[in-house]
């Protein structure tokens, strides 16, 4: 019972979030209500005990990313921009989305939960390691390549984003 | 109780709950014109994927789809990152954030 409350206060935090990420005019503004959002999705984590993701959301995406947003906000003066009109002529894209999502939850209203047949879930064995030891099992053993990918990834964005944001002297 | 449409949590849910959250950032990305928010709903629409990847790490007892979240998240901090240096660039010689001002390769 407590999770079921859990999973609708986290899932209204992320989606009312997200719903004012997309509709609020200025851009701070729109920052915090992705905040916001982004906790409500690692309060989701956890009930799916994800608990290693849930410290990498709290510290890499709202401590590390939305720092970057704020940051890049501040530099590039916003305030003309929050003044002007904020749709484009794109609307017609977003309309058919949005009657997309309201579809969506109509046909889960109407049909409920045993209308998705997904594959039966896997049964939970007593003797699984924590959560961090599990996955850094996984990540070091059987997914080592792409870990060291991804590390020259991201020395490759911090080199391109420094070129990219310097001044050209020339 | 079983077939509840509120009571137990199930992987639909989630499920449910991530396509919400990746189409309202598909009209983020769709519909505004400030280059910071359409990155913000990018944001969005990779949570979007995170939420799915977990709730069937669950589902199947498996912990690649949290590896996969984890490299989601890598991605996602690679682009914001290039993406911001790019805006600063951007708001250095046209001195605009609004998407359909930067028409340049437009004729």
């Amino acid at each position: 019972m407590l999770d079921t409350f859990f999973f609708y206060a986290f899932a209204l935090m992320a989606v009312a979030g997200a719903i004012l990420t997309i509709t609020l005019r200025s851009a701070v503004h729109c920052a915090m209500a992705l905040i916001a959002s982004l906790a409500g999705v690692a309060g989701l984590y956890l009930l799916q005990n994800a608990e290693f993701l849930f410290a990498v959301q709290i510290v890499l995406y709202i401590g590390g990313i939305m720092v970057l947003f704020l940051f890049v906000i501040m530099l590039v003066n916003l305030d003309a921009a929050a003044k002007q009109r904020q749709f484009h002529r794109r609307f017609w894209g977003g309309i058919a989305a949005g009657a997309g999502t309201a579809a969506l939850f109509a046909w889960f209203l109407v049909k409920g939960v045993g209308s998705v047949e997904l594959a039966a879930p896997s049964p939970v064995t007593a003797e699984t390691p924590g959560n961090v030891e599990l996955l850094a099992d996984t990540l070091f053993r059987e997914y080592l390549v792409p870990f060291e990918l991804a590390s020259l990834l991201l020395l490759v964005a911090i080199v391109g984003s420094v070129i990219m944001a310097k001044k050209r002297t020339s | 109780m079983d077939t509840g449409l509120l009571h137990p949590i199930t992987t639909v849910h989630y499920l449910v709950l991530s396509a919400a959250l990746l189409l309202i950032g598909t009209i983020g990305l769709l519909v505004r014109r400030n280059v910071v928010v359409m990155m913000m709903s990018i944001e969005l629409i990779l949570n979007a994927v995170n939420v799915n990847l977990i709730a069937f790490s669950k589902h199947l007892q498996d912990p690649g789809g949290q590896i996969f979240a984890i490299f989601v998240i890598v991605v996602a901090v690679a682009e914001a990152a290039v993406g911001l240096g790019i805006l600063i660039a951007l708001f250095r010689n046209k001195e605009t954030v609004q998407i359909d001002e930067i028409d340049l390769l437009k004729w």
